[in-house]
């Protein structure tokens, strides 16, 4: 669906389902440089489940309209944004990555909003790589190369999509190249890199939350995906083996069943 | 000590790795090293719910093997990594592919622009079948790249082409007609079997979706009949009206949007959910199988064939019963420059090359050599050689095999791995026995 924020077209993927007001929403949040398509063997299954599965495409990437915002905090204020343009009072938020440094800045800025928060490959602060990050400002394709190699683990080199055919690395390079480099990676990683309020933010949120974490997560690795859950009061921690950080691809069916179990228990879907 | 910082570089899995290893994880296989047949027909479902979610695409799996099949999931990934592709769909044979790849793509009413310079199998789909369901096709020379550009009408869905034509060799300009496509909203769909990704890539040079009968290079061993169709990703479905079907609510799979919802995978996706569904060409898990055994040799193999090519083609050329030679490697060929930018990394192994002696020759020919096998496939490991005028294209009338650039003294040549001499020996035999009649008829 196309709605607008800030008199910017948004684009969201619904899943499939037309969006109803009466069903609680959850808002999915990509990573650097990444798209709503990275969702899709989640939302889907909300979507069909009693949820508004929003699968938002950020300001300038995938089919949103505008510019990539600068800063995470700018990020946080745009998802709330997103909860108001909708005509809703609260939301879930699910983020992978830079998502959630977006959504827990966001949760804890507003508390009263954000209703649970699930993290994938999370940690308090990505700061980058500084040739990785050079690479992406300069438009060069490289950076995406390495951001693929770096995010899927040594099983998922190899493949092995849930969905039959698919191949990951070669998908999500696809997405992170469909946009000008410079203008989506570029503009993402330089934002995760200044970003210093992940601690903080973290110590103030009281909402369920809960951290899937992977055992071969060389981009947000698991101890500092520990770090940042040690911080939420009574925040959930799940940890996928032989998995990278692109677990919503390489073990989406792990994350899925993680999920449902997680967000249906602490923000109930509207029974049909 | 040089201070310079290390450069960065991707550690993805080159080629040759991906040719043995992509696709498959042995720890999700009870530690298997081979890839396991899964030789069934369905799968359990964990619950009602798990199987809804299966059936509604909702989670990623196996529903019934005319659907997927985890053994022939993994030569799908292995060919879409080796392509440098998003996603892939292994069907029965490298026709059911095509079919599956248009039926994808066109509905009643839709049309094709094609190139002339076809498989006779492929030329009969186009021109003779497809118009039964309401799609027609206009014919264009491969080397005529302004007329690809032509030909383009208001319902035209795509552009179709093999990159180096059978049997003569034609090597369409696959970049400049992928700019002609782009520029028109379609999508480019090239059939590269003859090159395989080891020696063409043709997402680096603009075509959207890459088609190969499995059962030639790929597979190698001439055992089993497979086919692919494997997506570039980058085509933009959304851009214009033209493909409703693809993004659009699709009455045809639920209200589904497969743009929206599967964006750079939408083509394949669309084609398994509803193709696959409607059609059901599947490959069987045994083909699968036989298939990756073959590609895990792919570039090992592909050297071979193309230095043994590339002998033959210099033998042929010096040879006082042959009249003409079609190589992309022969310097005075039409397309030699444009072969070297498309397939730096040899120009494959099929040569057409016209005997003295007419069609009388060329049947001695034929029926007198022992090693090369006479017979209607190519890229087999083994040499093989056949007459196009009465075998492959025999159910063409005289003005199409003009149109498809054929003549009665043409010969195909597949060029195997066997040992150089042994097959230039075998072929000595074969022009001994050619020439013959005329030395009979000349007394």
């Amino acid at each position: 669906m196309k709605f607008k924020v800030n008199n910017k077209e948004v684009y969201a993927s619904t899943g499939g389902r037309p969006f109803d007001k009466k069903k609680p929403l959850i808002i999915f949040v990509h990573g650097s440089g990444l798209t709503h398509m990275t969702w899709v063997l989640q939302t889907r299954y909300f979507a069909f489940h009693g949820y508004n599965a929003l699968a938002i495409d950020l300001p300038g990437h995938g089919l949103s309209g505008g510019e990539s915002l600068k800063s995470i905090e700018e990020m946080a204020d745009w998802i709330s944004a997103v909860i108001d343009a909708v005509g809703h009072k609260e939301a879930s938020l699910v983020g992978h990555s830079q998502g959630c440094l977006v959504t827990v800045e966001c949760t804890s800025r507003y508390p009263n909003k954000i209703k649970t928060l699930s993290l994938m490959g999370g940690a308090g602060a990505i700061p980058m790589n500084p040739q990785l990050l050079s690479l992406a400002e300069n438009n060069d394709p490289k950076a995406v190369d390495l951001m693929m190699d770096w995010a899927h683990g040594p099983a998922g080199h190899f493949g092995g999509h849930p969905v039959p055919g698919l191949y990951h690395i070669n998908t999500g390079t696809m997405l992170a190249k469909s946009r000008t480099i410079q203008n989506t990676l570029g503009v993402d990683f330089r934002a995760c890199d200044n970003y210093k309020n992940g601690f903080e933010a973290a110590k103030k949120i009281k909402c369920p939350t809960l951290s899937i974490l992977a055992t071969d997560d060389k981009m947000c690795p698991v101890k500092e995906g520990k770090k940042l859950a040690a911080l939420i009061e009574g925040s959930k921690i799940d940890i996928i083996d032989n998995c990278g950080h692109m677990m919503l691809l390489e073990e989406a069916d792990r994350v899925l069943t993680v999920l449902k179990k997680f967000i249906t228990t602490n923000y109930p879907p509207l029974s049909s | 000590m040089s201070d310079k910082k290390k450069e960065l570089k991707p550690n993805t899995y080159k080629f040759d790795t991906l040719s043995l290893h992509a696709g498959y994880q042995p720890h999700k296989n009870a530690g298997s090293r081979q890839v396991p047949i899964y030789q069934t027909t369905s799968y359990l479902f964990d619950d009602v719910d798990h199987a809804a979610a299966l059936f509604n695409l909702e989670r990623g799996g196996h529903i019934y093997s005319r659907i997927s099949n985890p053994t022939v999931g993994v030569l799908e990934e292995r060919v879409a990594s080796l392509e440098g592709g998003t996603a892939a769909l292994a069907t029965s044979s490298g026709m059911s592919a095509i079919f599956l790849a248009v039926m994808t793509l066109c509905e009643a009413g839709d049309h094709l622009v094609v190139s002339s310079q076809l498989y006779g199998g492929t030329v009969n789909l186009f021109r003779l079948t497809l118009p039964k369901f309401g799609i027609k096709c206009t014919f264009v020379k491969p080397r005529d790249t302004e007329g690809f550009k032509k030909a383009i009408q208001k319902n035209t869905k795509g552009i179709f082409g093999e990159l180096v034509g059978n049997p003569g060799n034609e090597i369409m300009n696959m970049p400049e007609i992928a700019k002609i496509a782009h520029e028109a909203g379609i999508p480019l769909m090239v059939d590269a079997t003859y090159q395989t990704p080891y020696l063409c890539k043709p997402f680096e040079h603009g075509a959207d979706i890459v088609i190969h009968s499995l059962t030639k290079w790929m597979a190698g061993h001439g055992s089993s009949m497979a086919g692919i169709l494997v997506e570039g990703g980058k085509f933009d479905w959304m851009q214009n009206d033209k493909f409703p079907t693809m993004t659009k609510p699709y009455e045809g799979y639920h209200g589904l949007s497969f743009a929206e919802e599967f964006g750079p995978t939408a083509f394949t996706m669309k084609a398994r959910a509803e193709g696959m569904r409607d059609f059901g060409p599947c490959l069987s898990p045994q083909n699968a199988w036989n298939v990756l055994q073959g590609i895990e040799t792919l570039s090992v193999r592909m050297k071979k064939h193309c230095s043994n090519a590339e002998e033959m083609v210099k033998y042929l050329m010096n040879h006082e019963s042959v009249a003409w030679v079609s190589h992309p490697s022969v310097p005075d060929h039409p397309d030699h420059e444009l072969a070297k930018k498309l397939l730096p990394n040899g120009r494959g192994s099929m040569i057409a090359f016209g005997i003295k002696g007419g069609k009388e020759a060329g049947v001695a020919f034929i029926n007198n050599v022992k090693l090369a096998s006479h017979l209607a496939n190519v890229g087999d490991t083994r040499t093989l050689v056949i007459h196009p005028a009465s075998g492959t294209h025999s159910q063409m009338d005289e003005a199409t095999l003009k149109f498809a650039g054929l003549s009665h003294d043409m010969i195909r040549l597949s060029v195997g791995i066997e040992d150089i001499d042994d097959i230039k020996n075998d072929f000595e035999v074969g022009f001994r026995a050619a020439r013959k009649p005329r030395l009979v008829s000349n007394q």
